[in-house]
């Protein structure tokens, strides 16, 4: 069987065919395949939904208890038949719950990696090379230029700030599934012990975190704090908010923001960055590129992101590449908006 | 290296003055010597070495990297040396033979002696050897594009805070003083002596004036003070001395210290009696002064030709003196110094150097007067290049600084127009959640009718009152949003109308509306007024009309 065959870009998302279900889809489907809780890929208002235990739980924390007719928990590394085919979930490595699918269908497996990333996290499972015919890349830092480095040094720039600036409020813009949770644990492992500050819009899933047994240290709502106290503090806000009215409640911030595009310096300073944080929970070129060799995959889809300069490199190492065209992915951090009433 | 690459990134993105001065004084406390002494030369311009051009860079990163890619990351990221330190590839390390990484100090005096012909191979050493930051400082202070909004002045306040010092005394010894200034930071923590500025011509620290409101007057009494007029063009410093070998050495300083001889090679052989004359540097032709935008065409040049010096000659007009080549007047009273000033002048006999004449005034009414038709109180057909009037305290000694009480200025008033806001973006550091910079516009006639014309952009002006009126109306009145920009409503029956204040105009082919306006600022907001009762394009039109005129006509008396 060819492998368009097995799975094919519709408008509502990845389609299989001999399976009958949608990866991600971006429109309400009969069966969905979900990779992982970002909202651009976690959509609620399917009719029966298949995903991890978290991905599920992260779901229902922000669509409410009705986001799916039905819903499946699956394990990493269980194998569900569905159909023609079979899936099976590896860790993806890009936040909690975020799985990989490989779908095999005789003697064909591709494998689609939804968002990942290849190093190190501590509030996630790490990545697994699925080995594979077809491999379904992301490309949001698609292009030689994206290199992140080590998360741990940025975190150590964002403390000796804080100790540079002990009368300043320190805000770090992060996305508010799965970076703020990984900066606070990376900032708790260089050593730092003290409260850290929450914007409302980040309490519910950090908390939720912790419950999964996620060591995060002493947490505190922003929210009914004096701005006094909030001297010398660091506090986890998502990105929209750090240019936001609300950080009028801070002396005089440092704006920080955790993410891969702070790599680019126009980037930053377009949204009037003071502290760029190079940490992402995508995988970097060197990321991207060492993976799809490590996969053995023969074919590469490319999707979201800097396709063409990633469909070139696989061209220029012998494999088959093309750009898969599936609308309505983004990066997440791009796309975030605060809901009414979390303002707070 | 990596560790200064560090200290530039941090100051790129840091918007303010006080937060930047930390970083650079925790930075002077970090570093030992000599790496902090070669920071402090690069962030105030004193090193010397060739730069490397542009196209060495890109040859670097096309021998070792895909053209394809290096395309597209450069489209991207839209700057050379960005795109190349980003993208530079990792080097194979050899565990055992790994070199560290250049010091600051590596480069600088290995980039001093380096031939032509070495260059690009050292610098693919160090690229293998630096992290993405150290790279990018590396390729920025190489090809000598180090634009991080640090100035000098910045720089030597850092040092100075560093042993508790007055900046000013740095700025004293300064001339005297070579990278890697080790004796400098020595005296700073105190293991060391005081560096003697041994330059026969140094720069000594201005005096500046307080801008005089209308409530001040009360308080002052007009026979303690002398009053000159206030000139349009550049306050210098023009120092002479001799050196060793008795010949003399003589240099002109802008009024922050820096040493602009150079491209006013006309004006100093006039500068030929030792002695320090403080005064203003004006274009005169025919013995009439010409306004700013003349003297603006003859400044920022690379290349000073004799065209340029012929069709702006520069003059400078002088109003006090600092030391007349024995003494040192600094502390002698103003009414005393202007006399020493006068009989310098005379002495030197120059037609390039004059003395900036008095404006005689009984009380603050003829001063008034004075100040309102400079032309027919003393200024004639120079006019035009006076700005206003200076009063300077009969018995103030020559203090460096801002003091209080001693130097006022009385500028005239500024030309008001009324505008209507269009757009809105966000500022910066402390103004970060604030709408505070504002695009302004005036109506002016299209096929559909008539239309705003953008005119010009401020940021200042309003009180934190005002800000905050500001930002609540352009939140609520936004029609679109283009990231950190609004558009805001701009309709003739709705809109904000604000009163903008500015000292002149000139013609520009950035703007639209093909003004450019100096010094703008927003001097009120007429929440009274509706927009389609703003000013017309017209009304800018005629006022520039009037100001090019007077240009045309000194022109032509040449």
């Amino acid at each position: 069987m060819r492998p368009q065959d097995i799975l094919s870009p519709l408008p509502a998302g990845l389609f299989c065919k001999p399976g009958n279900f949608h990866i991600d889809p971006v429109r309400p489907v009969e069966r969905a395949v979900i990779t992982h809780g970002h909202s651009d890929h976690a959509r609620a208002g399917h009719g029966a939904v298949l995903a991890t235990q978290e991905t599920l739980d992260i779901m229902r924390l922000r669509y409410g208890e009705n986001f799916a007719g039905s819903t499946q928990a699956v394990r990493y590394g269980e194998e569900i038949r569905l159909g023609d085919v079979t899936v099976k979930f590896h860790p993806a490595g890009h936040v909690l719950g975020s799985a990989q699918i490989a779908v095999s269908c005789k003697d064909t497996c591709i494998v689609a990696s939804g968002d990942y990333k290849d190093v190190r996290d501590p509030t996630c499972a790490p990545f697994e090379v699925v080995p594979c015919d077809v491999f379904i890349t992301e490309a949001t830092f698609g292009l030689p230029v994206f290199r992140h480095g080590n998360a741990a040094d940025e975190v150590k720039k964002l403390l000796a700030s804080v100790a540079l600036f002990p009368e300043r409020a320190h805000l770090v813009g992060a996305y508010s599934l799965g970076k703020a949770q990984r900066v606070i644990a990376l900032i708790r492992e260089a050593g730092y012990e003290a409260p850290i500050y929450l914007h409302g819009a980040m309490e519910k899933i950090t908390h939720y975190y912790q419950t999964k047994g996620i060591a995060l240290g002493e947490l505190r709502a922003v929210r009914g704090t004096k701005k006094a106290d909030l001297a010398g503090t660091i506090t986890l806000a998502p990105p929209t908010a750090t240019s936001d009215i609300w950080t009028r409640r801070f002396p005089d911030p440092v704006t920080a923001f955790a993410s891969g595009w702070m790599r680019v310096r126009a980037r930053a300073r377009q949204r009037g960055v003071e502290l760029p944080l190079v940490i992402s929970d995508h995988a970097d070129w060197d990321g991207l590129t060492a993976t799809i060799a490590a996969t053995g995959a023969g074919e590469v889809w490319v999707t979201h992101g800097q396709e063409d300069a990633l469909v070139h490199w696989c061209q220029s190492k012998g494999l088959a590449a093309r750009p898969l065209d599936l609308v309505g992915y983004g990066d997440e951090e791009e796309s975030e908006t605060l809901a009414e009433g979390e303002e707070a | 290296m990596n560790r200064f690459a560090e200290l530039l990134d941090r100051l790129a993105y840091e918007p303010g003055r006080n937060n930047k001065l930390r970083l650079l004084v925790a930075y002077f406390r970090d570093v030992g010597d000599p790496d902090r002494g070669y920071a402090l030369a690069a962030l105030t311009g004193a090193l010397s070495f060739k730069h490397a051009k542009p196209g060495l860079i890109r040859d670097l990163i096309m021998e070792r990297a895909d053209p394809v890619l290096f395309g597209l990351s450069y489209d991207y990221v839209g700057d050379l040396s960005e795109t190349v330190a980003l993208m530079w590839p990792k080097a194979d390390l050899i565990a055992h033979n790994n070199p560290p990484p250049p010091t600051l100090t590596d480069v600088v005096t290995t980039l001093r002696t380096l031939g032509k012909t070495e260059l690009p191979k050292q610098l693919a050493r160090w690229l293998d050897e630096l992290d993405e930051t150290g790279r990018w400082a590396l390729l920025k202070l190489v090809t000598g594009a180090m634009r991080i909004g640090i100035s000098a002045r910045l720089a030597k306040t850092a040092a100075a805070a560093l042993g508790d010092k007055d900046p000013h005394e740095i700025e004293l010894m300064w001339p005297g003083l070579t990278p890697p200034y080790t004796d400098l930071f020595a005296w700073l923590e105190g293991r060391g002596d005081k560096p003697v500025n041994l330059d026969p011509a140094p720069f000594r620290p201005v005096m500046l004036a307080h801008a005089i409101e209308d409530t001040d007057f009360a308080s002052l009494d007009a026979s303690d003070y002398i009053a000159e007029w206030k000139w349009d063009g550049i306050r210098v410093q023009a120092v002479t001395g001799r050196d060793a070998r008795g010949h003399l050495i003589a240099r002109l300083y802008s009024r922050t210290g820096e040493d602009i001889t150079k491209s006013f090679p006309d004006l100093t052989p006039s500068l030929h009696l030792p002695g320090a004359i403080d005064g203003e540097l004006l274009v005169v032709r025919d013995g009439r002064v010409q306004s700013f935008n003349v003297l603006q065409q003859r400044l920022n040049r690379k290349v000073v030709s004799p065209k340029l010096t012929k069709d702006f000659p520069m003059h400078l007009r002088a109003y006090d003196l600092l030391s007349d080549g024995e003494n040192d007047l600094r502390e002698v009273p103003f009414a005393e110094r202007r006399e020493k000033l006068e009989a310098f002048v005379q002495k030197l006999d120059d037609p390039r150097v004059d003395l900036s004449p008095t404006v005689s005034f009984e009380n603050w009414e003829d001063l008034r007067e004075a100040r309102a038709d400079p032309a027919h109180a003393g200024a004639g057909e120079d006019a035009e290049a006076v700005e206003g009037v200076m009063l300077k305290r009969r018995d103030a000694p020559y203090l460096p600084g801002r003091p209080k009480g001693q130097w006022w200025k009385w500028k005239r008033d500024p030309h008001i127009i009324d505008a209507v806001l269009m757009y809105a973006q966000r500022g910066h550091g402390k103004r970060s959640s604030y709408y505070s910079d504002y695009t302004f516009g005036v109506w002016t006639s299209a096929e559909g009718g008539d239309e705003l014309v953008p005119v010009g952009k401020a940021y200042f002006g309003f009180t934190d009152e005002e800000l905050i009126e500001i930002d609540r109306f352009v939140r609520r009145n936004t029609t679109e949003k283009f990231g950190p920009v609004r558009h805001v409503v701009h309709e003739p029956e709705q809109g904000l109308v604000l009163e903008v204040a500015f000292e002149g105009l000139q013609r520009s082919t950035r703007h639209k509306s093909g003004i450019a306006m100096r010094f703008p600022r927003i001097s009120r907001l007429r929440w009274d007024k509706p927009p389609r009762d703003a000013d017309r394009l017209e009304t800018l039109e005629k006022l520039l009309k009037a100001d090019t005129a007077k240009n045309l006509v000194t022109s032509d008396g040449h």
